[in-house]
């Protein structure tokens, strides 16, 4: 067995995701490649959660509508998925005191295991039903204890003994169905694109973070308040936040924010500020199922356009579209850096799926530090000074620093004067037109296989897409950098392309509009906006006969 | 004392209260030393001092000073944070944020030049211009009661709250460089009329007075705070630190 896939659900409460992080530690340790998709609802206790892990040699990451396992905490899960277990092959596993129905005739395989009276027997807590599931679960596959052991200790922080004492009765308890070998050394590190954004950031010199919670970007200021290095504050809005990071940007430190579009709206004053203070500003824009509140806890793409316009007057900005957690990280490390180079906004547009699900992340390509232009510190310093990036100083010393949200002369101070605002206009311009030659440089589309169609896509939808097209004829073209938009890039990818076919969890097809404003015209779109993500075979499906 | 005012050319009305503060703030900055000091201005007839002084200045959006003074804390905490605000500022646009940098007792200075309108935008009715205040936006007469921001600053657990008026420089300079040494946050409104639109020169000459005490204690402050509402014309307006934790 070398490629499959497994469901564990339960209430909100009952430990899922907790147990299919644990199942995906197994994996990785036995050198796999493992994606996990995360599905829960806005809510804290009961509901129904979710997680679907790929387990492959390759990497996969994306889910398939058939699974090999389900593993269930309660009634709810087995009527919820079992019909998607493999007839041949396909085992489902639960407690047995969960439910009274009889599964037996369905097909796959049954194991009951009695969960609840193994976490009894060692007078353990309600909440262990998950460790026990865990362990059964690798018993079943054959892992070894030792690995289990090593996982536990890893990712339990709490009554680890006791974890351990339910994990090994488990063990013995269940019978051993299909062995599963280890395929090679770990692959990489499992973490969430959040935590990629990051330690992307982290290595590319960030040295405060303030953010204001929302779904799915809280994850990043959750990694934040428990790293040392770098000064986390939560203020009492997003607006109050992005002032926060203009603040602490005119100081020299390096920060940054993450929010989801809801938060990220609130932010767009402050943007316009960036861009006419020329500060710094770096946000990490998670996406989420709208529009307003929409559906909080589900994947949508339709912040795009919405990313590449926000903000009042003529502005500027970098703008990332990673579509892992490799990405994730790289392209953070870009925003940040480039950012601080060229003195102006940086967006890594993100989306639910990206921000929340875990993948293996090899650190492909590692993120460094680049230094911003920067003055002398003296007394005849001018701060816009210059014909495209001025040099900065930080004020604490003898350069008087000024910066300001209204057009201004090169010291800084208000102008209304029409030679004076135009020259200013144009030396940002002239600064973005450097930007754009240097994105000339950067991957700004990344292409894998070939064909005389080419499906043309942007975050999370990665994984599925790449997954589904392996076998096929169709060349994948992933965008990365969608401002500067490099219309050059994207000319050399279509090359020998006579259809194009754009593929987003969005409901307008905001990605074919991009191109269309560069010139490309999309002859079909592929879009899917029920706040789930593609699944890779109904991509297979649509794209088998074209 | 060095000179730290710009050539710019000043485009505040003669006579504007806000020539006053500008000196009670270049006075105090002299003599902090202007290295370690920023001026973060808000966006109104106030902001323009950025503009005009030869110091460091972050001159942000309307109502969002308060939020990039905390910034810049954040990001270099030897430095001096001087918010400057006007009334439609910092209790209208920014006023979650005046109260949240209260609460959390953030450590920068906040003074807000309290003409109580709108004046850059030619004359409309702000939270502190008084019940029945007849503007361009409120031509029939306000129907509103105004708000205290001394009371809500107590409220909210502010460690400085005092009250200046720039008819009396002397008293204001003595107010903001002791607000400027609190550890802590401090906030300074000044009453500044608006030779424009709201001239209340002559009445607030005939109502101020400076209080006798160094500073109160809380229950006593809250008290003195209520002696004037911001709504009638009758009663004293108490200057004055009104309390120092």
């Amino acid at each position: 067995m070398k490629d499959f896939q497994i469901i564990i659900g339960g209430e909100a409460g009952e430990g899922s995701k907790k147990a299919g992080m644990i199942i995906a530690n197994f994996f990785n340790v036995y050198g796999f490649n493992v994606f996990i998709h995360e599905d829960y609802q806005s809510l804290i206790k009961g509901g129904h959660n979710f997680s679907s892990i790929s387990v492959s040699e390759r990497k996969v990451d994306g889910v398939r509508e058939e699974v090999d396992f389900v593993l269930a905490l309660n009634e709810d899960t087995i009527f919820k998925h079992k019909n998607k277990i493999k007839k041949e092959g396909g085992v489902l596993i639960y407690d047995e005191n969960c439910t009274d129905k009889d599964f037996s005739a369905e097909g796959f395989k049954v194991v009951k295991v009695p969960l609840m009276e193994i976490v009894k027997k060692v007078e353990g807590i309600n909440l262990m039903k998950n460790t026990a599931l865990v362990s059964s679960f690798a018993k079943i596959i054959g892992l070894k204890w030792e690995v289990i052991e090593e996982v536990l200790g890893k990712e339990l922080k709490v009554e680890l003994e006791k974890n351990i004492e339910v994990a090994k009765l488990a063990f013995q308890e269940t019978e051993t169905v299909k062995e599963v070998e280890a395929v090679g050394e770990k692959k990489g590190e499992l973490i969430s694109g959040n935590e990629a954004v990051a330690l992307g950031a982290v290595d590319a010199g960030l040295e405060c973070f303030f953010a204001y919670p929302m779904t799915p970007a809280t994850g990043i200021l959750r990694f934040f308040v428990n790293y040392d290095k770098v000064k986390t504050f939560q203020p009492e809005n997003e607006i109050s936040v992005a002032n926060m990071v203009l603040g602490a940007g005119y100081t020299g430190k390096r920060t940054m924010t993450g929010t989801s579009g809801g938060g990220f709206a609130l932010m767009t004053e402050a943007l316009s500020l960036s861009a006419q203070s020329e500060t710094p500003f770096v946000v990490a824009l998670s996406q989420r199922m709208g529009p307003a509140s929409g559906v909080p806890t589900y994947q949508g793409q339709g912040d795009l356009l919405f990313a590449l316009n926000a903000g009042h007057g003529d502005m500027m900005r970098f703008v990332v579209a990673p579509g892992d957690a490799d990405d994730a990280y790289y392209l953070t490390g870009e925003a940040l850096n480039t950012a601080w180079k060229y003195q102006l906004p940086s967006i890594i547009i993100l989306d639910k799926e990206i921000s929340e699900n875990t993948y293996t992340f090899k650190k492909e390509k590692q993120v460094e530090k680049r230094e911003a232009l920067l003055a002398e510190n003296n007394a005849d310093y001018d701060r816009y000074d210059g014909e495209d990036i001025s040099p900065m100083a930080f004020p604490g010393g003898e350069a008087v620093v000024k910066a300001t949200s209204y057009e201004h002369d090169k010291k800084g101070v208000v102008t209304e004067d029409a030679e004076a605002i135009k020259k200013m206009q144009e030396k940002r311009i002239r600064k973005y037109e450097k930007l754009r030659q240097e994105v000339e440089e950067m991957e700004t589309v990344r292409v894998t296989g070939s064909g005389s169609v080419a499906v043309v896509f942007w975050g999370s939808t990665k994984g599925a897409v790449l997954e589904a097209v392996k076998d096929l004829e169709i060349k994948a073209i992933q965008v990365l950098i969608m401002e500067p938009f490099s219309k050059k890039q994207m000319k050399e990818a279509l090359v020998g392309v006579e259809k194009i076919i754009s593929i987003e969890t969005n409901a307008t097809g905001q990605l074919s509009k991009v191109l269309q404003c560069n010139g490309f015209k999309v002859d079909e779109e592929i879009l899917k906006y029920n706040g789930r993500p593609f699944s890779v075979d109904e991509l297979e499906e649509k794209l088998k006969d074209l | 004392m060095e000179n730290i005012v710009l050539p710019t050319k000043n485009t505040w009305c003669p006579g504007c209260g806000n020539f006053g503060i500008q000196k009670a703030i270049t006075n105090i900055v002299s003599e902090i030393g202007k290295e370690k000091t920023v001026l973060v201005s808000g966006v109104g007839c106030h902001g323009k001092m950025a503009d005009y002084l030869d110091i460091n200045s972050f001159y942000s959006l309307h109502g969002r000073a308060i939020a990039s003074g905390q910034g810049v804390k954040m990001g270099n905490e030897e430095l001096n944070v001087i918010c400057s605000v006007g009334d439609g500022d910092a209790y209208e646009e920014g006023m979650a944020h005046l109260i949240h940098a209260a609460k959390r007792d953030a450590d920068i200075t906040v003074i807000v030049h309290n003409n109580r309108v709108f004046a850059l935008t030619i004359n409309q009715a702000t939270s502190t211009s008084p019940k029945g205040f007849i503007s361009n936006s409120t031509p029939q007469g306000k129907t509103e009661e105004a708000i205290n921001p001394l009371k809500i600053m107590l409220a909210v657990g502010a460690g400085f709250v005092a009250r200046g008026y720039v008819g009396k420089i002397d008293h204001l300079s003595r107010i903001i460089k002791q607000g400027v040494e609190h550890k802590g946050f401090s906030f300074i409104e000044i009453l500044q009329p608006c030779v424009a639109w709201h001239n209340t020169f002559a009445d607030y000459n005939e109502r101020v007075y400076e209080l006798e005490k160094e500073f109160l204690p809380l229950q006593e402050a809250e008290e003195k705070v209520k002696e004037w509402d911001y709504n009638n014309m009758e009663s004293k307006i108490a200057l004055g630190v009104f309390y120092k934790k």
